[in-house]
């Protein structure tokens, strides 16, 4: 539904895209993950047709975003980092305002602008002019604005960005039942957790390069396999519990004296776990917490792209 | 039922839809201003303030050539600058449109390129037309203003006002796509504008200026607008040495044109590939 090929963008000396390959299949969820600046909102940006790319090819929907971006418009949704919205107008006044630029007729426009509050539960503040509306809501709106033609691809530039976390969960829901009607989407985020919830495949970019793609959990194989925690009750413990561990496992513990904690990496999962929790218990070291956990995306994040870091 | 159209393909249907569009985007700036009535009343206390400044404060100080009245000399000035200020107006306009994104939502809508900015100088001239009009009424009522042409040439004055207008909210909506949020388009416009009234003939006559100073006042278009106005309708005037202030109405009617023929391309190129950051 959406697939690039060597996909370029240059701003004077900067490769804002350096050859992008991206293939995100009919229906399914793809998460843009990357650093400030790594060219998520400029690869965006050139699938809406918003920017001409420099060189290479993107298809969306079918449509050459270049040759075909007349007709490309009339199928693709846009929520940007911004609620685009107009502050003085109320909200259906607002998507019945955009129903119009799709070419629809008054009346269906108008039908489409009441179906859509009523589905993001805004009927209520429908009549009111934007500037009232609180953070979440103006999220809300913006979406239904994107969503007026159900546009088969839907792009959300960090969708969630500033919302305060049940507003972010209702919105996941929201993302979660579109996609259950077939829409594709592509989503930008900064929110490790957002690309873990939501998207099946994930694309890290990092300075306008794929530095990985996969599942998130192909993503946190990459990185290495389970760690075993340990958090223990006094600093006596943790000293104690640094040897035991030395002697059962061959990985060395990241120590955190702080927290009276460590973490060690390990390849056989629970029976490394099992082996930790023996010793420990022999050994009669106070453990306050124990368990087997896997990489988290952050993890991932931060080991693909510190590279670049420096 | 489906939502999703196709693109038009004859001229005919695409200038249907570019017409359409742009009557769409007009009727958007026409709820704004309804859902904001005080904004177009706001607009005239600064005309007001200036006719009332001008009118019995400075211009009790300023003789007109053969004793006119200063009164019915100033008000074709001050409709003159309610024109001109129309770049304020808009350049604001487009750069809030584009610090929200509007304008990138726009472009990602199957609308006609140039709609968007046509669509908004259509709502933006309707709106001077009428500040105009409620400023002549002012200028009756307050400084004992008449027109004392023909009905067709106070009408040809009052067009060519507003032609004026035409022309300066194109630049408007240049600048506001270079800038970032509506302070700064106030800033990029009102700072060379406002001055720019008064380099003109509109509140006094340029007999007195500085030889260095006169030829800029003589070519300013602000002066031709307004020496084409006073002829119009019948209001003393002062002596024009100049080729632009001797054939005032010609010299308006090509300045606005050079400044459309300039500004029009030059914005809708800029709108086309610019994006809000």
């Amino acid at each position: 539904m959406i697939r690039t090929e060597g996909l370029r963008k240059r701003y004077g000396a900067v490769e804002a895209l350096d050859g992008i390959d991206l293939d995100v299949p009919e229906g399914s969820v793809c998460g843009l993950l990357g650093p400030n600046g790594a060219g998520k909102t400029t690869l965006v940006r050139v699938l809406t047709t918003l920017l001409r790319p420099d060189g290479g090819t993107a298809r969306v929907a079918g449509c050459d975003v270049v040759a075909d971006a007349a007709r490309l418009r009339h199928r693709i949704g846009l929520a940007g980092q911004h609620a685009a919205l107009d502050e003085v107008l109320t909200g259906h006044q607002n998507l019945e305002l955009f129903g119009r630029l799709y070419h629809l007729p008054r009346r269906t426009a108008r039908r489409r602008a009441g179906e859509l509050l009523d589905r993001f539960g805004l009927t209520d503040a429908g009549g009111r002019p934007v500037r009232t509306y609180s953070g979440g809501m103006r999220r809300r709106l913006d979406l239904a604005a994107s969503l007026i033609v159900a546009p088969p691809v839907l792009f959300l530039d960090e969708p969630t960005t500033g919302l305060d976390p049940r507003s972010r969960l209702a919105l996941w829901d929201m993302l979660r039942e579109l996609v259950a009607e077939g829409t594709t989407l592509l989503l930008t985020t900064q929110y490790l957790d957002e690309a873990d919830h939501l998207a099946r495949q994930i694309v890290v970019i990092d300075a306008g390069r794929v530095a990985a793609a996969g599942s998130p959990s192909q993503l946190k194989a990459k990185v290495g396999g389970d760690r075993v925690d340990v958090a223990f009750r006094e600093a006596g413990d943790l000293a104690r519990g640094v040897e035991v561990v030395r002697g059962v496992l061959p990985g060395e513990p990241d120590i955190d004296h702080g927290e009276r904690r460590l973490a060690v990496r390990v390849d056989e999962g629970v029976a490394a776990l099992v082996k930790v929790a023996t010793a420990l218990d022999a050994a009669g070291v106070g453990v306050e917490d124990l368990g087997l956990r896997r990489p988290t995306l952050d993890e991932v994040f931060l080991r693909l792209t510190e590279a670049n870091a420096a | 039922m489906t939502l999703l159209l196709e693109p038009p393909v004859t001229v005919l249907d695409r200038l249907r839809w570019g017409v359409h569009d742009t009557l769409v985007i007009a009727g958007r700036s026409y709820a704004r201003l309804r859902a904001q009535p005080g904004e177009l009343a706001g607009a005239l206390i600064f005309p007001i303030i200036m006719t009332v400044l001008f009118g019995y404060v400075f211009g009790s100080a300023i003789k007109l050539p053969g004793g006119a009245d200063y009164r019915s000399y100033l008000m074709p000035g001050i409709f003159m600058q309610v024109m001109a200020l129309g770049v304020v107006a808009s350049a604001t306009a487009g750069a809030e449109d584009m610090a929200r994104g509007v304008i990138d939502r726009f472009r990602v809508q199957p609308i006609a390129r140039a709609a968007v900015l046509a669509g908004r100088s259509v709502a933006e001239i309707s709106r001077g037309l009428l500040s105009l009009c409620m400023m002549a009424l002012c200028g009756v009522l307050i400084a004992g203003w008449r027109p004392h042409g023909t009905p067709l040439e106070t009408l040809a004055g009052f067009a060519l006002l507003a032609l004026f207008g035409y022309a300066m909210l194109w630049v408007g909506t240049y600048i506001g796509l270079f800038v970032r949020n509506g302070a700064q388009a106030d800033a990029a416009t009102f700072s060379w504008v406002f001055p720019m009234t008064f380099l003109a003939n509109a509140f006094v006559p340029l007999d007195g200026l500085p030889g260095w100073l006169r030829p800029l006042a003589d070519w300013n278009p602000m002066s031709a607008v307004v020496s084409a106005a006073r002829l119009l309708f019948g209001n003393p005037g002062s002596a024009a040495a100049s080729w632009p202030l001797r054939h005032p109405v010609v010299a308006t009617l090509g300045w606005c044109l050079a400044i459309l023929v300039v500004f029009v391309p030059l914005a809708v190129r800029r709108y086309r590939t610019t994006t809000s950051r």
